[in-house]
């Protein structure tokens, strides 16, 4: 037993008010964790809906068609450049609804989740964050869709679709970062869940799922990139469009650097209140 | 293993303080539209005072309790400690800050080594899961690593008795085999320091004999164990050593029998002998014992009390013993007097102490609560001592029977006999 060996030993201590130093080498070794309670949830949400796959394509099928319909038909948008209105809805609103679900999904998990915090210790943190795996998996079987949806418009989007792995992982980030503020409050004040239904509901409205950034006027354009999900959809957009979406590098710094504060205030809200969670769940 | 006698647990000054007001009392969780309502209707209230002249009174009470206070103990590398307390004594609370579930108010705590707590058995478990799955889960959430679990897979299951069954999920499994294989999974952990709390108290006799078993073999390995149990019998046979806690203190801290003895005796001497008219009364309880006994020759089976007592007048009454089973509900009476008047005790001045004995053959196995009074039946009560005395009827299965009459079974707390007759 090499664990056990003094050498390897840490020394734990326990204070009140005393800041765990080793907090992220500690995540790291709960990696296996993480990785169990995100299959956990994956296929526990699978297993019950009979139609889970179906729902995951039906659902993002039609917002398409209507948003076409409505943004592009009766509203008479214009497209990014000369690439197909249907492409360029898709291609806003994978990130929307990854966005939206990592939100909805790692508000709630805390208190999902409150028979093993009340019994077990782990950093806290790897709960928000494994409900997060479920909503790329729909993300995936999304993507997917729209692979399909380029091929039947013949509309390939060449090498920058490389780099979508990176604006996958911002609009993680993105939702994460307010997602773990909004989970912690929740655990103490428990009406705060009722505000995600409102931010998806809203937010899917100010931000340019339905119609091309490059529609809002060039003065609002930089103030409009507070929006952080701004960013997220322009950057998926310059990925899939092949060219033909104009990236606002402004707007992008802007929207990268609201992201990054959320991150850090909901990492540091988080991290404040944890260990207390147990008394309050 | 070669410094087998240093400290891997040192607590100094521990104290872990909760704070309950009338509104977080009341309702389960706290919503922010309380809390501004009751800030607006303090911030109302104080400043109503202010108009007045009164005296301000900040916010809403709020009364400190602490669970925990000035708990200081060293536990060394390999010991095997019991903790003994009543409910809400502070036992489970220590055992969440030592987990690190929860963070102390005060004081500190250092510990060299790997954790796991066992608060519960099935932490985690998901119904929807099938048993293979809940074992990789439930693993992960006690801090086992895949590959251990991986490794020690057959011998979980094989432990928990449920081979047939891995690929169903655990929601159509009896609750025996969830337990079980609950238990399993636990049983397998190898953490340095192993904190359990109250969980041998599941599964059937049989099972819970495994159990006590696997835990002497986990203790034997040099493991540290904490151990926390109402069951007397298991912290004799697991614990060289145990504390008493009482009301968040440490109170006592010696060889198991000792601390095991002190605790029946805070037992007897707490709050249900005490009543204010108590001097008015020409006779009052002082203590009470009481033990379990099971002959081994023949079947029977006897409770023994002790019972204590100050007669101020001569007089003759009748003692009354109660019987309430672990939920409180009552379930058997045992009288000396009670019922035939010619069998009344006369009592003479002075103090004096009179053993007792029912007997227990057909009380089911669990604890039970009794009552003492005296009393001239029918007339009135001299003293009543309500819920004076808690103990475990705990009988070992005799020749020829698998299982016997259990409390949780919830059949009732009487076995009664049967035989098979030829006539009608």
């Amino acid at each position: 037993m090499d664990a056990s060996s003094p050498a390897s030993e840490r020394v734990i201590i326990l204070e009140p008010g005393r800041a765990e130093r080793n907090y992220w080498r500690d995540l790291w070794h709960y990696r296996e964790l993480f990785a169990i309670l995100a299959w956990r949830d994956v296929s526990v949400r699978y297993k019950q809906t009979a139609i889970g796959v179906a729902w995951a394509v039906v659902r993002p099928f039609l917002t398409m068609v209507v948003f076409t319909v409505i943004f592009s038909r009766v509203a008479k948008l214009p497209s990014d450049g000369s690439a197909p209105y249907p492409i360029m809805v898709f291609a806003g609103m994978l990130p929307w609804f990854l966005f939206s679900s990592v939100l909805s999904e790692a508000s709630g998990s805390l208190i999902g989740n409150a028979n093993l915090i009340s019994k077990v210790y782990f950093p806290r943190l790897v709960i928000p964050s494994a409900s997060a795996v479920v909503a790329l998996v729909d993300f995936v079987v999304n993507l997917a869709m729209l692979t399909l949806l380029t091929l039947w418009y013949g509309f390939l989007p060449g090498w920058r679709a490389l780099l979508l792995p990176v604006f996958v992982a911002l609009a993680v980030l993105a939702s994460l970062g307010p997602a773990l503020w909004i989970t912690a409050l929740n655990v103490k004040y428990r009406d705060f869940r009722y505000i995600i239904p409102f931010i998806v509901q809203f937010g899917l409205y100010v931000s340019p799922v339905g119609f091309s950034s490059a529609v809002v006027p060039e003065k609002w354009r930089f103030w409009y990139s507070l929006n952080p999900v701004v960013g997220v959809i322009d950057g998926f957009r310059w990925c899939l469009l092949g060219g033909q979406s104009q990236f606002y590098l402004p707007g992008f710094a802007i929207s990268l650097a609201v992201v990054a504060f959320f991150l850090w205030f909901g990492v540091h809200y988080f991290r404040a209140t944890e260990r207390a969670f147990a008394d309050m769940v | 293993m070669t410094r087998l006698s240093d400290v891997v647990i040192r607590a100094e000054g521990l104290g872990k303080k909760y704070l309950i007001g009338h509104e977080a009392q009341r309702e389960r969780y706290v919503a922010l539209r309380d809390v501004v309502a009751r800030n607006l209707r303090g911030f109302v209230r104080s400043a109503g005072d202010v108009l007045r002249g009164r005296q301000l009174i900040a916010g809403d009470e709020v009364e400190e309790f602490w669970a925990l206070k000035d708990v200081g103990f060293e536990v060394k590398r390999g010991e095997v400690l019991g903790i003994i307390g009543r409910n809400g004594a502070g036992k489970s609370t220590l055992l969440k800050v030592l987990s690190r579930i929860t963070e102390p108010s005060a004081g500190r705590v250092e510990i060299k080594g790997r954790v796991a707590s066992l608060l519960e058995v099935g932490t985690g478990f998901h119904p929807e899961l099938t048993g293979r799955e809940n074992v990789y889960l439930n693993g992960a959430i006690l801090g086992m690593s895949r590959a251990e679990i991986k490794r020690k897979f057959d011998e979980i299951v094989a432990f928990a008795e449920v081979e047939k069954f891995l690929d169903t999920p655990v929601k159509r499994y009896s609750s025996g085999m969830y337990v079980r294989l609950a238990f399993a999974v636990a049983a397998h952990l190898e953490p340095e320091i192993l904190v359990v709390d109250e969980v041998l108290a599941v599964g059937d006799a049989e099972f819970q004999k495994k159990c006590l078993g696997k835990m002497g073999e986990v203790a034997g390995q040099g493991r540290t164990v904490l151990f926390v149990s109402h069951n007397m019998a298991a912290v004799q046979a697991l614990c060289a050593n145990a504390f008493l806690i009482d009301k968040g203190l440490l109170t006592f801290a010696s060889q198991t029998a000792a601390v095991i003895r002190k605790y029946s005796e805070t037992r007897g001497s707490d709050n249900p002998f005490f009543r204010t008219s108590r001097n008015l009364s020409p006779i009052y309880l002082t203590n009470a014992n009481g033990k379990y006994e099971q002959s081994k020759e023949s079947e029977s089976a006897k409770i023994k009390f002790k019972l204590e007592v100050i007669v101020t007048t001569k007089l003759s009454a009748a003692f009354e013993i109660r019987v309430k089973d672990h939920l409180g509900v009552p379930v058997a009476f045992a009288t000396i007097g009670g019922f035939n008047t010619a069998e009344v005790v006369s009592f003479v001045v002075g103090q004096h102490s009179y053993v007792v004995e029912i007997d227990a053959s057909c009380l089911a196995k669990g604890s039970y609560l009794f009552s003492v009074d005296i009393a001239y039946p029918n007339i009135l009560y001299f003293d009543r001592a309500e819920d004076c005395l808690e103990i475990d009827v705990d009988p070992v299965v005799s020749d020829g029977s698998t299982r016997m009459l259990e409390q949780r079974y919830g059949f009732g707390c009487v076995h009664l006999g049967a035989k098979l007759c030829n006539t009608y």
